[in-house]
């Protein structure tokens, strides 16, 4: 669990970001903040096209040249990462922040050794020998369980399954020991049993290395499995974030609770499982207001003129939906968020009754 | 690669004989019994399937006849001679050519869409549809008329008399390899692994050259290897031009006089130069790309 008096290791404020594209402006990215704290697991949740990879992206500054950080900052060990020069930032992509991708079909070089793609990750940031980088990624391969990672140093991707390249890839991120390690997606690309081994080597490295992690996902699953905070975006916009407890047992906007509707858990009796109704916005000037008011059943008059602004919860979880406002009417949540809650408060008594 | 050659012997063969006309260049002022004695003499008063054997028989000793046109030298003599010219001014054409080629395909890839890349596009596109002999012309007027500082012409002057025919013959490799690395460049370029290398720390241009170039270069080598064939086998315009005594020029001449057999040793030799050639092509691929290695011993998990 992430606690409040934890140091604040990245800070993101008001970021916004413009893609130009030949249709117009889009809006991808809308006015976001939020804090990363030491040691601790973000979790952003959205469906595709939702702003969360762009989000990760403008932290690594990689995004795509038609984009542009129209507003915000960045602020990492006391600098802001939005100013920096190339030069600079690539020091810390890398070497204090690194990234997981997607796909490790793709990700790694057919053509390079994989021992060598580690390797060069540790020298590009460290003043080392050929010959100590080579041994640092031997054990990184080691750390991130390929076997016999002395004689695997000199296969080629393509000599590797899925799992295990994305364990190189892995290694690769860590070679440096970042303090915070963005992973885009990391198990979706992996079958099931896979992924849950990925999962346990992830959150058994950030025990280890004490890294923050940003965990890009669109798998509520999984992000109950590895979340300390959840973020849920939708158009571009955190609507509502909090302790992953918070988020998953007493959600607040009517976004988390379709989403967690459409989520199969083991009580769920009906064969068929709740869609939210509906496509999200083009964000190409897209509307005033909760940008999910038109899908949403619960959604107030003000929800369709005005933005509404994050509502404290909690000290630690917020809330974009005016129904949080005193002045909005009382509206009762669908059954089984209020199952959850139930669920919940019995978790939160039995809890303090252990303590 | 013995039985394609011996497939494309066998059809020139045949093609040959289809020819129109005599190797004889003053048939018309022959009388019969001279014909008869001529024919008699080449061998071509046989049956055409016969004739067909013994000539196949004599390439397999390595005798490829004797040349109707050139006072009856043996075609290998004359082959030899009119070879070494062609494929040095071919080699050094390909060798300059795609590696200019490369490096500026490679930096309008890294520049795409702006200035530099529409500079090596242009670049390209001239170099593609200028006609060699118009780049002859500007090379030898420029490089041998004004600046006097190599020769127009002939070949007597070694790796000097070279620089101009294969700076020529260069152009269309160059051209070529430039257009085909920046699309392929532009294509890796945007793949995974390059995000990974980006976000390893990289500097853009080390990822262009250790992670980019690799990748960029497979399927080069594909289009390389017959361009390098054709290019040692002879450009007709160019040697003329220079006056190179090279095999170009010499099948030409083969063709129009119906020297039966150098047009036969000819198309052989560039056939077996092409096979060759292939064949190191996917040696070449081999050694770029792991992922067509043939395996010794097997190991790991797919």
């Amino acid at each position: 669990m992430a606690r409040q008096e934890d140091g604040i290791v990245l800070d993101v404020r008001h970021l916004t970001v413009h893609f130009d594209t030949y249709a117009g402006q889009v809006e991808a990215v809308r006015d976001i903040s939020f804090e990363l704290h030491e040691g601790e697991t973000l979790a952003l949740v959205g469906e595709s096209g939702c702003g969360k990879s762009v989000t990760c992206r403008s932290i690594m500054g990689l995004l795509a040249r038609n984009a542009r950080v129209a507003e915000g900052e960045i602020l990492f060990e006391g600098q802001d990462l939005l100013k920096l020069s190339n030069r600079a930032m690539r020091e810390i992509r890398g070497g204090k922040i690194a990234m997981i991708f997607q796909d490790p079909m793709t990700s790694l070089d057919p053509t390079m050794k994989v021992g060598k793609q580690v390797a060069e990750a540790v020298r590009l940031h460290r003043k080392v020998t050929k010959g100590e980088a080579k041994k640092r990624a031997i054990e990184l391969l080691d750390l991130v369980g390929i076997e016999n990672a002395e004689k695997r140093y000199d296969s080629f991707p393509h000599e590797f399954s899925g799992g295990q390249r994305q364990r190189i890839v892995i290694a690769i991120a860590l070679a440096c020991d970042p303090k915070i390690l963005i992973a885009d997606e990391p198990t979706t690309a992996l079958d099931v049993t896979m992924q849950a081994q990925i999962l346990d080597l992830m959150k058994d490295i950030q025990k280890r290395t004490g890294a923050s992690v940003i965990f890009i996902t669109h798998d509520l699953g999984v992000v109950a499995n590895v979340a300390d905070r959840v973020a849920v975006m939708y158009a571009g916009r955190i609507i509502e974030i909090g302790q992953a407890d918070e988020v998953f047992y007493d959600p607040r906007h009517p976004y988390t609770w379709g989403l967690l509707a459409s989520m199969p858990t083991l009580h769920t009796d009906d064969e068929l499982l709740y869609a939210i109704p509906g496509t999200p916005p083009t964000l190409i000037s897209p509307p005033p207001g909760d940008a999910f008011a038109p899908r949403n059943p619960y959604a107030l008059e003000a929800d369709r003129l005005m933005d509404p602004p994050l509502f404290e919860v909690t000290p630690t979880h917020f809330a974009a939906t005016w129904l949080l406002d005193p002045r909005a009417p009382k509206m009762d949540p669908p059954e089984n968020i209020l199952k959850r809650r139930t669920e919940y408060q019995v978790r939160l008594s039995e809890r303090s009754a252990a303590l | 690669m013995v039985l394609t050659l011996f497939i494309i012997a066998s059809v020139t063969f045949f093609l040959m004989d289809a020819l129109p006309g005599t190797p004889y260049n003053n048939q018309d002022r022959l009388t019969e019994s001279q014909l008869e004695m001529l024919n008699k003499k080449y061998g071509f008063d046989k049956p055409l399937f016969e004739r067909y054997v013994n000539y196949l028989v004599s390439i397999v000793h390595g005798d490829f006849g004797i040349s109707l046109q050139f006072s009856d030298q043996p075609v290998s003599t004359l082959l030899s001679q009119r070879m070494g010219p062609s494929i040095q001014l071919g080699l050094q054409a390909v060798i300059f050519g795609t590696l200019v080629g490369v490096f500026l395909g490679v930096i309008a890839a890294m520049h795409q869409n702006r200035f530099l890349d529409v500079f090596c596009s242009l670049f390209a596109i001239t170099g593609r549809s200028v006609p060699n002999f118009v780049v002859a012309v500007l090379l030898q007027s420029l490089f041998a008329v004004t600046l006097k500082l190599l020769p127009i012409g002939l070949w007597d002057e070694g790796f000097r008399s070279s620089i101009l025919p294969s700076l020529t013959l260069s152009i269309s490799p160059m051209a070529e390899s430039c257009r085909f690395i920046r699309t392929e460049m532009v294509e890796v370029l945007s793949s995974d692994y390059i995000e990974l290398a980006r976000a390893k720390g990289m500097s853009e241009i080390r990822i262009a050259f250790s992670h980019g170039l690799r990748n960029a270069l497979i399927p080069l080598i594909t289009v390389l290897g017959p361009m390098t064939v054709s290019l040692m086998t002879g450009s007709l315009v160019v040697e003329n031009i220079f006056a190179v005594p090279g095999i170009g020029e010499q099948f030409t001449k083969s063709i129009l006089s119906n020297d039966y057999y150098t047009i036969m040793a000819v198309t052989i030799l560039f056939s077996a130069m092409l096979v060759v050639v292939i064949f190191l092509t996917d040696i070449l691929y081999q050694l770029i790309d792991p992922r067509v290695r043939v395996e010794g011993k097997k190991h790991g998990t797919e």
